[in-house]
């Protein structure tokens, strides 16, 4: 049987989500038979790459960089699932959104600075106005909520697909 | 002038790019290291209540988040102006010295290892985890339980793997079982083991990485670390010691409040992560490194015996206060092998089991810092609040932030001793990004903001046009 083909995305979260991946421990060994991990953090990937069978997108599109970027991984990807909260809402990424760019940026940079006050600018990535979820930019099939996902969450879902069966994400989903 | 771009930088936590700029004789002219989001936590926590703090901390990072809500609930008791039960403060330290194992583990084996196990050589398609399952199984069964130890601990303490809510202002939330204790306490033997050997292949490894250890990032710097009464390595409370070049004690204990006396920040023109500096020499002169090299190098020892066993070693080999940044790799393992025994010392102790673990109070001080050293090094939260304990203001200065001058530094040394000529050879490049991996950068801490990876390499002639592409 053909190995399937899996990306894992990170945009504005913490990590997190790709940490309760990650512990699956050594459930992830069983995993990695039947897939390729073609592209994520933990791997030396180029580029995006086409026809990959399932993205795992962690954390919500916060600058034009991402917002890019999910556009392009929808269109290379059969099943495109948001994994964890940030991806789902916007969660702790959105709650810069009630504040203006430009007076965050002046507050880190310039009232936050010692030196060089000036808010970097060159060849870096603008910030969109607000941080939104995945599913506003483009068509999600799966949202696994969670801050992060249970692994065994993460785990039932990656299993039930790897077996041919349909998603279901919703057996054991915790909130919170 | 010609430039190659590596970005995003893969297997680091967070997103980099590197820019290499080559003159026409094919020599490095120039590098930059960037770091490419910003999330806000700084401003967008304003109004925020502070015991909410830890809560929402936690969320820069996935990685450490442990490190995050133990500055932050540290800050918070100052808020309340309270001296937390002693079970607290070593409840507090035990599940730190967890996060130290999972956090190491997963930067040596699922970030690193494959370069230094594999080859810094080794075909980009296997040149990861996944590949050194298939290559070394047993060292990466060795890195999985490791990793899910740390983890298992903290679920034991906390309840959750990531950003558990347990910490908290004044102390823990629930004291630790008896048989909690046990049996946290009867794994540690055996993981213990395990690093000792992980440390015996590594050591082998390093003959073959002479030209890494002289070129990565090897220059004298200043240096920053927490340390103990006795001048030893501590992760969770002390005061800061700087070291220079040398090994002279520069300053001997600078109080967490009086911290900004001492450290500055500069904004710089290309990167979201700012540069923080040793104030008394200006910036840039005031370049320090932090992290597992800069404690070893801080600390006289670590004061458990296996470490301080493995510390002499080190020392014999590469002297007293080492430069090279290849070097945290070698410091990072002789730490997991502190944060156990350290682990195992501290839950011996009776007061382990008290039941004692949180002391209440409100706002009595409208000013609070918490410093700890996070996995990565030294790690500061300072918040400011309103009589009802609203947060103001707060300034978050992160581990990978004191090194940004250093890993730029370090690139650029990497660059011009490895990056030759036209003829682009990926090796070469994966160098650029394993300097950048040795100090474990936790970008998703220090911008607050992670990206993901992705490397495109393109040299590009004067007029732009494409010379020369790996991908």
């Amino acid at each position: 049987m053909r190995k399937l083909k899996l990306a894992t995305v990170w945009l504005d979260g913490c990590s997190g989500c790709h940490m309760s991946l990650l512990d699956l421990d050594a459930g992830l060994i069983p995993v990695l038979r039947k897939v390729d991990i073609v592209y994520g953090p933990l791997v030396d990937a180029q580029e995006f790459p086409e026809e990959v069978d399932i993205t795992l997108v962690e954390g919500a599109v916060s600058s034009q960089e991402d917002a890019d970027r999910i556009h392009e991984i929808r269109q290379r990807t059969k099943l495109l699932v948001s994994l964890g909260d940030c991806a789902v809402t916007a969660n702790v990424a959105g709650m810069r959104n009630t504040i203006p760019v430009t007076k965050l940026l002046q507050r880190i940079y310039v009232d936050g600075a010692d030196e060089s006050k000036r808010i970097p600018a060159d060849s870096l990535p603008r910030l969109l106005k607000l941080a939104r979820p995945a599913q506003d930019f483009v068509k999600i099939d799966v949202c696994i909520p969670g801050c992060p996902p249970q692994s065994r969450t993460i785990a039932a879902f990656l299993n039930n697909l790897l077996d041919g069966r349909k998603p279901d994400a919703n057996a054991k989903i915790k909130f919170g | 002038m010609k430039r190659i771009t590596i970005e995003p930088v893969t297997r680091i936590e967070g997103h980099a790019k590197i820019t290499i700029q080559l003159d026409d004789a094919g020599k490095v002219a120039g590098t930059q290291f960037q770091v490419t989001q910003i999330r806000g936590f700084e401003k967008f926590t304003e109004g925020r209540p502070f015991y909410e703090m830890p809560g929402i901390t936690s969320r820069i990072c996935g990685i450490c988040p442990i490190s995050h809500q133990l500055a932050s609930a540290k800050a918070s008791d100052a808020i309340m102006s309270v001296r937390i039960p002693k079970a607290a403060k070593l409840l507090r330290e035990v599940i730190h010295c967890a996060q130290f194992v999972q956090s190491h583990a997963l930067s040596f084996f699922y970030l690193s290892a494959p370069d230094l196990l594999l080859g810094m050589n080794a075909d980009p398609q296997t040149r990861n985890f996944a590949g050194l399952i298939e290559a070394d199984p047993e060292l990466a069964r060795a890195g999985l339980e490791l990793r899910k130890f740390g983890l298992q601990v903290i679920e034991t303490l906390a309840e959750e793997r990531v950003h558990a809510s347990w910490i908290v202002p004044g102390g823990v939330k629930a004291p630790l079982s008896a048989q909690n204790r046990d049996r946290i306490l009867a794994g540690i033997p055996e993981v213990l083991a395990t690093t000792e050997r992980v440390i015996a292949l590594f050591k082998n490894k390093l003959e073959s990485f002479t030209e890494e250890i002289e070129n990565f990032g090897s220059f004298p710097t200043m240096y920053a670390a927490l340390v103990d009464g006795a001048g030893d390595l501590q992760f969770y409370d002390g005061p800061i010691r700087f070291r220079d070049a040398l090994g002279g004690i520069i300053q001997g204990g600078i109080v967490s409040e009086d911290y900004s006396e001492f450290i500055g920040e500069a904004s710089l023109r290309d990167s979201y992560l700012k540069a923080p500096y040793y104030r008394p020499a200006g910036y840039p002169d005031g370049v320090y490194r932090v992290g597992p090299l800069a404690r070893i190098n801080v600390a006289e020892g670590c004061g458990t015996p296996k470490a301080d066993a493995e510390l002499q070693e080190y020392r014999r080999r590469f002297g007293r206060i080492p430069h090279s940044a290849f070097l945290y790799h070698y410091a990072r393992l002789i730490e997991i092998l502190y944060a156990l025994e350290r682990m195992a010392n501290l839950l011996a102790r009776p007061e382990a089991l008290d039941t004692h673990v949180r002391a209440s109070a409100g706002v009595n001080s409208l000013e609070g810092v918490g410093v700890i050293e996070a996995p990565r090094g030294t790690l500061i939260h300072h918040y400011k609040v309103d009589e009802n304990g609203a947060i103001v203001w707060a300034n978050l200065i992160v581990a990978t932030g004191h090194n940004n001058l250093a890993i730029g530094r370090s690139v650029r040394q990497v660059s011009e001793h490895f990056v030759h000529g036209e003829h682009l050879e990926e090796g070469m490049l994966n160098r650029v990004s394993a300097v950048v991996r040795a100090y474990d950068p936790c970008l998703s801490c220090s911008t607050h903001a992670l990206g993901m990876p992705l490397v495109t390499v393109s040299l590009v002639g004067p007029d732009g046009e494409l010379l020369d592409e790996i991908s």
